[in-house]
């Protein structure tokens, strides 16, 4: 079963939800169809999307003719898009009218189909579904190569651990090109569930007006989401249709775990806190209902389907509880591999199913995993992942001797021969997140030992 | 520092913006730095800096420079 073959199933059963408009399966499938009838066959698009009616036409479209889109935030700065443009060179755009100069081919509200200099057909895996970029991307044109194997398998498992049914009304809280804000939507239409699109962000007044009148019954967010869901004061809200809070893209920390867990329950809403990475489609485990009190702070169980254990450092198993290795997890979830030019796109599965996630966790005597560290260095900011190698190399490039540390959601930079206003500007437009995730110190020396390794513990 | 002060401050510091830019077209998502993550440090910002806390409909609410004017005054900050 897929959720992208079968919309016509749902019939006049409600699919997407607007301020504006209101459209049932079966209306969302002719506007499907009439955007197949433009592509003939299987070709690379970069579907720039938000969350809109125009972005899952086109999502859907593509995956059902088999065309392969990349999943790009419109957000995206220039010089990654063009980087990726160059890499991959895809045949068409979908994208919002005047998003890319050149002739529309097909329109559709306020999106348009472009068709790119590129004539030549890039050779693509058949097991290839689409491609998203690694969240916090800083510059590079990595992408994660998904299968139509992974992107099932995530959505049935998905539904199966939330019990979501065609009754649920799940709210957009986050970006459709975000590997996590994806995976809800490609859950609940697999159940036939109605969604509810918005750009609007919690901060606005018209996000929880369409959230009381629309009937919301749940939606997700980041660490981030719930520190500003806490200052909103959302336990205090009345909020009588919202039954489920999902929460992923980082450590939420046990502290504010289980205050939610515990105000949530208190007003019967479910607060179920998961685990996932790009590179395993998006999901991995989650904390049962059951459990989210008594586990707060865990990442949970694997999630149907899925298998955890812990790796130490020669590579074998750990079986001892409260014993710390590398988290590993295998599954039909975990995806095919990287692809960093067009030519990686006629690669098959390079991980087989088994992927090492590059965090350090424990497990508990009752089998509940919770995370410790990370093996590589890099911070989660607003859920997106941030490497702090590659972030010191994009401004060492730029002439500046520097420094990264921190922790998520903080990351400290040090530089010892430039501006710290300069650098800032440049890492907000590199990374399109907010200056307020960055500090940046100006000191005389970056501490380094005799071989020219940066002292990191030096800086506190 | 006056309170009027204290309220320019806490956008020019939270959004990295010149007094110039402190006007009625300030409003919501019109600086790059006032997004959500920011609308919040705005808010933490002006919290600490009055010692009042604003409800939940007025920090949703607060979508300009102009109208968190008048939301000041509701908490008995005369600028």
């Amino acid at each position: 079963m897929t959720f992208y073959d079968m919309l016509e199933q749902f019939g006049e059963e409600t699919a997407l939800i607007t301020k504006q408009e209101c459209l049932s399966y079966a209306q969302l499938q002719i506007g499907v169809n009439k955007l197949r009838e433009q592509i003939k066959d299987r070709c690379l698009v970069f579907c720039v999307c938000s969350n809109n009616v125009e972005s899952i036409t086109g999502y859907i479209a593509f995956l059902q003719m088999r065309a392969v889109p990349v999943m790009i935030n419109p957000v995206i700065n220039k010089e990654l898009f063009d980087s990726l443009l160059q890499s991959y060179e895809p045949n068409y755009i979908w994208a919002r009218k005047g998003f890319y100069p050149g002739q529309a081919c097909y329109v559709y509200k306020d999106y348009a189909l472009f068709e790119t200099k590129y004539r030549q057909k890039v050779e693509l895996n058949p097991e290839l579904a689409l491609l998203l970029t690694t969240s916090g991307s800083t510059g590079s044109p990595k992408l994660v190569r998904q299968s139509y194997r992974n992107i099932n398998h995530n959505a049935e498992s998905i539904a199966q651990y939330l019990n979501i049914s065609g009754n649920d009304r799940p709210i957009t809280t986050l970006p459709m090109s975000y590997t996590y804000g994806l995976s809800i939507i490609n859950s609940h239409l697999l159940k036939g569930a109605a969604i509810i699109l918005t750009n609007d962000t919690m901060m606005e007044k018209s996000f929880w007006s369409l959230l009381k009148e629309k009937h919301v019954t749940t939606f997700g967010g980041v660490p981030y989401t719930y520190e500003m869901l806490k200052r909103l004061r959302f336990l205090r809200m009345d909020l009588p249709y919202l039954k489920v809070l999902t929460q992923a893209g980082g450590r939420l920390g046990k502290e504010l775990h289980l205050e939610f867990a515990k105000g949530c329950a208190e007003k019967g809403i479910s607060f179920i806190v998961m685990y996932g990475q790009t590179e395993a489609t998006a999901r991995m485990s989650y904390v049962p209902q059951d459990n989210t009190i008594s586990k707060a702070g865990s990442i949970g169980i694997a999630i149907p389907g899925g298998e955890f254990w812990l790796e130490n450092n020669n590579g074998s198993m750990i079986n001892e509880p409260f014993n710390t290795g590398e988290l590993v997890y295998r599954g039909e979830n975990v995806t095919l591999g990287y692809s960093t030019c067009k030519e990686d796109l006629a690669k098959g599965d390079e991980l087989g199913s088994i992927l090492k996630t590059g965090d350090m966790a424990n497990r508990d005597e009752d089998g509940f995993y919770y995370i410790v560290g990370r093996k590589k260095r890099f911070l989660k900011v607003y859920g997106n992942r941030v490497n702090l190698d590659e972030m010191e190399g994009l401004l060492k490039k730029r002439g500046f001797n520097i420094a990264c540390v921190g922790e998520d959601d903080h990351l400290r930079i040090y530089v010892d021969n430039g501006e710290p206003d300069v650098i800032l500007k440049i890492i907000t437009g590199l990374t399109g997140l907010n200056r307020s995730a960055f500090n940046v110190y100006k000191i005389d020396r970056i501490p380094r030992n005799a071989a020219g390794k940066i002292l990191y513990a030096e800086l506190g | 520092m006056t309170s009027l002060e204290k309220y320019n401050a806490a956008f020019i510091e939270t959004f990295d913006i010149t007094e110039e830019q402190l006007n009625s077209e300030l409003v919501y998502q019109s600086v790059e730095a006032w997004d959500s993550v920011g609308h919040m440090q705005l808010i933490a910002a002006l919290e600490d800096a009055f010692d009042i806390m604003l409800d939940t409909d007025d920090i949703v609410d607060f979508s300009s420079y102009d109208k968190g004017k008048e939301f000041m005054a509701k908490y008995e900050v005369e600028l």
